[in-house]
This record gives structure tokens, sequence and C-alpha cells, in this order.
């Protein structure tokens, strides 16, 4: 499944739900606000593992946006909205963490 | 017209819900009246005014550049909550550098932003006739 999160870490705790219910195939895609979630900061930890797994993805754009490129957390992997699409065709059933 | 001092609490990111951008028209609206205004940025708000934003990819205006102007209106109090920068893994130096000419010292070029503790914020917050949050 695909697991999608546009909130901030620091704003909503829609990445810890996401977080405590997917399954071990399960990837996650950080949209909107939820890319701050990317950055290295004091929540980093949350997603560590599950990127070291190849996981996690954020999307590119938002990413810019918000001026955080350089701040990007390790083996986060960024992707267009070509990969965005990618994902879902790969992934099957998406899940919004709205 | 008599003169109150306004802050305005910026919370939140920008792009990704209008709040920043809402309370920067707000901003300047109180400003063309002449109010004594001052700005803070806590919690996820300090990500409006990181540098280099580039919001090509999503299709928005990128309205970051417009905290360049407010200097230009007389809003020079940008004050930044350092625990939610440190929070964030971020510094000072990751924040645009936002300055404004003071007419009281020949027209000297400054710096509008200011770094200041929570505790600080409060105090701040507590000399103000009217508080905004966004």
């Amino acid at each position: 499944m695909l697991h999608t999160v546009n909130k901030s870490v620091f704003e909503r705790n829609s990445l810890q739900s996401c977080l405590n219910t997917i399954d071990d195939s399960s990837v996650i895609l950080l949209i909107e606000d939820g890319v701050i979630s990317a950055a290295k900061n004091t929540k980093s930890s949350l997603l560590a593992d599950l990127a070291a797994e190849g996981r996690v993805f954020a999307l590119q754009g938002d990413v810019e946006a918000r001026g955080i490129s350089s701040k990007v957390a390790d083996n986060i992997k960024l992707v267009d909205y070509e990969g965005f699409v990618d994902l879902v065709v790969e992934h099957g059933t998406a899940v919004s963490w709205v | 017209m008599s003169t109150k001092k306004f802050m305005y609490l910026n919370r939140k990111a920008p792009y990704g819900t209008v709040y920043a951008l809402e309370s920067l028209e707000v901003v300047l609206i109180a400003a063309a009246f002449e109010q004594d205004v001052s700005l803070a940025f806590i919690d996820d708000g300090v990500y409006q005014i990181v540098e280099g934003q580039n919001t090509d990819g999503i299709g928005m205006k990128n309205f970051s550049k417009t905290f360049h102007a407010l200097g230009d209106y007389d809003i020079n109090q940008l004050y930044v909550s350092a625990e939610s920068l440190e929070e964030r893994g971020l510094s000072a130096d990751d924040l645009m550098p936002l300055i404004y000419e003071d007419e009281d010292d020949d027209w000297a070029e400054k710096p509008s932003v200011k770094i200041v503790s929570n505790a600080e914020l409060s105090k701040l917050m507590s000399d103000q006739d009217v508080c905004l949050s966004f």
C-alpha cells in the first residue's frame, strides 16, 4: 500500500497514526506540509528505520517550495509528480492521512 | 487615528494551508493604517522565512519575497522562536536576511529578524494591544 501524509509532524499526529498501522510492505510518500517530516530535525527518528529500507519518499516540488532541499534526512527519496503516479501504480491502494 | 501595538503570530508552514499568505495580507493592511506592527514566527511558522524557497514545482506563488518589502512599510520587528527553530533543525543562518533602513540612524541597513526565547516572546506578547494568531 501507499500512504500519503500531508501534515507536518509538528502540527498533527497523522504521521504517527500512519506509522502505527502500516504493514511491512507499505511505503510512505510525504506531500504538501508533510514534507517537513522529511527534514532533519528532532522528529527524524520516527522515519529513520523505514527510510533505511527505502520505503519513504517526499515530493520534490513541496520540499523545494519550503526551502528545505539541503536538509532532507538520509535515505528519503525525492520524487516528482510522475514518480508519485508510479508509486500509486506500483503499490495499489492508497491511503491519504489527511 | 490612535496607534495600537499589533502582533501577528505566524504558526503554520507556507503553501500547505493559506494561513501564512493571509497573515501577510493582513499585516500589510495594518501597516497601511500606520499601526505599530510586529510579527512572531513560532512552531512551523518559522518555515515562512526560510531562505531558498522555490515554488516552481508546485505552481503556487512564492510569497516569501514579500517579506523583504516589510521594511519599507516600517515593519522591522520580526521575532523568531529559538526553540521552534532548534526543534526543526534550523538556525538563524537558514533564514532570509531581512533588513530595514533606520531613518533615525542615517538610513543604515539593520536586520529586522530577532531570534528570541519563548519566554521573551511571552513578554513581547503581553506588551501588545492586539495579538492575532494565524
